[in-house]
């Protein structure tokens, strides 16, 4: 298995570790992972990403445009803004849910979330869209975004771990009273389309 | 052995265990901080760790135990080292007994610094030898030889990762405990002809020490991470680690070798240029330079012979180019050197995959049209991404322009609330405000607009007093965090007091080192080993200097904070505000607030003068966001109508602290912020 994902938000919204949660699965399997984040200063409320590279023979954890086999899109704009990346026949998981920046707060100057999807459909083929926010009500928790939209990317086949993969380096890597919760965020996409309330569409 | 998923500085910090560090000290900055940290969780027993008041502190620190045999490294940023770089400079000239690596991770773009100044250079100019790394397997394994290199030659060595290297992640093949070596320090001999500096010693000692690179050049010619790719029956497959070290067998088949183009990198460039060259259909002579000082010119001159155009991709500045040109000239090879110098690789900024794609492209001129090399690339490559011409599909609907997100003070940062504190008591005064280096400095975006000058750590204190000798009617404000406090504004105080100066020292003081992750300092009562000490009072410091005036107050206490400011400043001579409310990463949040939409009059106060992340508009209403806000209660206070109110009945919440967001992202935990997460209802 050879795979470049790149995870993409803004600052807290638990990017980093989405990523490190992929990178665990991946050694669990033996399988060779290379990885890098945005830390420092861009941390704070700034655009943020996070590299995986799985596979034998990758020399750096860097991703060049157009190579990215599957982007994690935790923020519609911030999606945007890392398509370049993506493969022509690469996957998108994203989010609906638009995060203002505080600077568009203050000069009233704010983007359109829906405008940024509408923008990914037309680009992306196999785009797969969440309502981050309704689901995260409906979990309980606004912290699990980065949990749900790994389970997204493993129900669509995109993320090359199953969802029990995942369970396990969960179980394994978070404190165990966050465990209940995050599990019923991994599964929340496949029972969604499941009960197909799931806003998944895949053009 | 065995394998570990660990950030570049993971690893440097695992290799200096294996290697048998017995002190470690450092000063936190990014992108090194991480280093020492690891080295105090994963110590051995008997290992000393020490999170320094400053880089020349844990330079000085860790010498003396170099000269008592000790195997000692010490850890900064790259602008960590002109702090430290006094010491360093004479320690050359000393050298030292038990080996020593100075860790200083140096960061193109800049990403979290100050300046791009290139610790190859320092090398050069202090004579220190200096292994630069381009991965984490890499890094872990030339740490130690770095130790050993150190102790062979009894000088300490630099160690300079950049940015890339530091941060980045990899499954690392890492040794077992059992595997580490074991060092006991002899002890200090006193010997003063070794160990004290005199004219006459460092006469001596300087003839020794230009020798002693030339055989270095020599050594590290046949050192096996200085490689020529395809290597020719050069060295056996243990190259650059990780899964590229280890198939480089046929990785570099695929490099070519037979033309007569050739391609120098150093660090992080050389895995971009393995990777781009891996994809290339010309071939291409590799030559990978993993120490640039003292520069192994035998080998270079190997790879050079033969070859007509040489690309050099390094990062910062052209240190392998110059080199190259320099042996070209002293040998009157005919190889054309390119790279920085000459414009065809841009001269500022990080490198990247795309660039360096693109520069390689160029260069081997199997990019469809490309014109020849000669022509220096105007801006090719590394544009932003929002431009790149690789859409996969139609572009019927145009891109919809991006948002800008500036990094902001995080929401409930009490930062925010000392700043807006001093900017509301000195509303129509003639000011400045100094700022210095931290967090803090963000205080400068709007609508706070706080921080009028920056420069380096500590330097806001002299600045102040600078420009209120040459403007005595302005009332000048230096803020300086407690760390950076410790670290270098304290002699700037004697001077102010010294000299008769007139200005407000504003000490922000959250507690910790904030920006750099959180570390401990002398005002926090802890060390980096987990130890209990005793808090060095920044008031009690102040109050022996001198100042006369020190007062401290909670600067999410709005009132109190604006009549502190106004009673202070107000004062004459040196004067000191301390501003004391920990960072929000470090404190439970009490549960987020709430505005009563009944009450509020959309004024738009809250938004417009404060910039809390968490104050967000919705369809026109001004909502606190629940996911973001700590319930700090500052934007309560600011209010005219008393709209934002904790919600009746609201629990602390129970969450697993420094969950928050910003900082606190690492921790991972995704903690419940308080119920409902109602923020945009
Ligand atoms: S209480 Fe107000 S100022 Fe404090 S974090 Fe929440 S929204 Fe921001
Ligand atoms: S300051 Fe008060 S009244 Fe004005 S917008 Fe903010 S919450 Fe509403």
């Amino acid at each position: 298995m050879n795979k470049n994902i790149i995870l993409c938000g803004v600052g807290g919204q638990g990017t980093i570790l989405a990523s490190k949660l992929i990178a665990a699965a991946a050694m669990k399997k033996d399988i060779p992972v290379m990885s890098a984040e945005t830390i420092g200063m861009a941390q704070r409320g700034g655009s943020v990403f996070s590299y995986v590279r799985i596979g034998e023979g990758i020399c750096s954890p860097m991703i060049a445009r157009g190579t990215a086999d599957l982007i994690l899109g935790f923020e519609p704009g911030e999606a945007v803004r890392m398509l370049p990346y993506l493969k022509p026949d690469g996957q998108m998981v994203v989010s609906s849910r638009a995060i203002m920046p505080v600077t568009a707060t203050l000069s009233g100057s704010s983007y359109s979330g829906d405008a940024m999807i509408a923008y990914l459909r037309e680009q992306v083929r196999g785009l797969y869209v969440v309502d981050g926010e309704q689901a995260c009500r409906e979990i309980g928790s606004p912290k699990v975004l980065n949990i749900l939209l790994l389970g997204a990317a493993a129900e669509s086949g995109a993320l090359g771990f199953t969802e029990e993969e995942l369970r396990e380096v969960i179980k394994e890597r978070l404190p165990e009273k966050f465990h209940e919760i995050n599990f019923r965020a991994l599964s929340y996409a496949r029972e969604q389309k499941e009960t197909d309330h799931f806003r998944t569409e895949a053009l | 052995m065995h394998k570990e998923f660990l950030m570049g500085n993971e690893a440097i910090a695992l290799g200096a265990i294996a290697a048998g560090v017995n002190l470690a000290a450092g000063y936190p900055g990014t992108p090194s901080s991480e280093v020492l940290e690891t080295v105090a969780k994963r110590r051995v027993p008997g290992t000393y760790v020490e999170w320094s008041v400053n880089e020349k502190a844990a330079m000085e620190v860790a010498a003396g135990a170099a000269y008592a045999g000790a195997r000692v490294m010490v850890t900064m940023k790259q602008v960590g080292l002109n702090v430290a770089s006094d010491p360093l400079m004479s320690l050359e000239y000393i050298g030292v007994k038990g080996g020593m690596v100075v860790l200083v991770a140096d960061d193109p773009g800049p990403i979290s610094s100050q300046t791009e100044q290139d610790t190859r250079h320092f090398a050069a100019f202090s004579k220190v030898p200096c292994f630069d790394p381009c991965s984490a397997q890499e890094a872990y394994e030339m740490v130690q030889e770095a130790f050993d290199y150190s102790e062979k030659y009894g000088t300490p060595v630099f160690l300079r990762p950049t940015t890339r290297v530091c941060h980045g992640y990899a499954s690392v093949t890492v040794k077992e405990a059992e595997e580490y070596r074991v060092n006991r320090p002899e002890g200090f001999v006193k010997d003063s002809g070794r160990w004290v500096i005199f004219p006459r010693l460092s006469l001596r000692n300087h003839e020794k020490i230009e020798a002693r690179n030339e055989t270095l050049s020599e050594d590290f010619s046949s050192y096996e991470r200085n490689r020529i790719y395809p290597s020719g029956g050069r060295g056996a497959a243990s190259g650059f680690g990780t899964a590229a070290g280890r198939d480089d067998a046929s990785g570099t088949d695929s490099c070519g070798g037979t033309g007569k183009k050739g391609i120098a990198a150093g660090g992080i460039s050389f895995t971009y240029a393995m990777e781009a060259l891996k994809d290339s259909p010309q071939p291409a002579r590799l030559f990978k330079v993993a120490t640039p000082f003292p520069f192994p010119e035998k080998l270079a001159l190997q790879f050079l012979y033969g070859l007509d155009e040489v690309l050099c991709l390094e990062e910062l500045d052209p240190v392998i180019e110059r080199e190259l040109t320099y042996l070209c000239g002293k040998h009157h090879l005919p190889v054309k050197i390119y790279g920085k110098l000459t414009h065809h690789v841009k001269n500022a900024g990080e490198n990247s995959r795309d660039s360096v794609n693109q520069n390689i492209a160029d260069f081997l001129g199997d990019a469809a049209g490309q014109e020849d090399i000669s022509r220096p690339l105007a801006q090719s490559a590394s544009q932003p991404p929002s431009q790149s011409a690789s859409q996969p599909s139609s572009q019927s609907v145009s891109q919809p322009s991006l948002p800008v997100r500036p990094p902001v003070l995080c929401a409930g940062c009490p930062h925010r609330a000392s700043f807006y504190a001093v900017k509301t008591a000195m509303k129509g005064k003639k000011t400045i405000f100094c700022g210095d280096i931290g967090c803090y400095t963000l205080g400068n975006a709007m609508p706070l607009d706080m921080v009028d000058t920056c420069l380096c750590m500590g330097a806001g204190l002299g600045i102040a007093q600078g420009v209120g000798r040459i403007e005595p009617d302005t009332s000048c404000f230096a803020f300086v965090g407690d760390s950076t406090f410790f670290a270098s504004a304290i002699t700037g105080v004697v001077n102010a007091v010294y000299n008769q100066a007139n200005m407000t020292l504003v000490v922000l003081d959250n507690s910790t080192t904030a920006m750099t992750g959180h570390q401990p300092h002398p005002g926090t009562g802890r060390t980096v080993m987990g130890d209990v000490t005793a808090k060095v009072s920044i008031e009690a410091v102040l109050r022996g200097i001198g100042v006369s005036v020190v007062e401290t107050v909670n600067p999410l206490d709005l009132s109190a904070s604006v009549a502190c400011v106004k009673r202070v400043a107000a004062e004459p001579g040196v004067k000191a505000i301390l501003f004391r409310s920990p960072c929000i990463a470090i404190t439970k949040p009490s549960g987020c607030l709430r505005i009563d939409q009944d009450r509020c009059i959309r004024c738009g106060k809250c938004i417009r003068e404060l910039g809390c992340p968490a104050l967000v508009t919705d369809n026109g209403r001004v909502c606190v966001d629940a996911s973001l806000c700590t319930g700090c209660g500052f934007c309560a206070q600011v209010c005219p109508v008393d709209a934002i109110r904790k919600p009746s009945g609201a629990q602390p919440d129970a969450g697993a602290g420094p969950a928050q967001a910003g900082a606190g992202e690492g921790n991972g935990n995704p903690a419940q912020s308080c119920g409902g997460g109602d923020g945009n209802e």
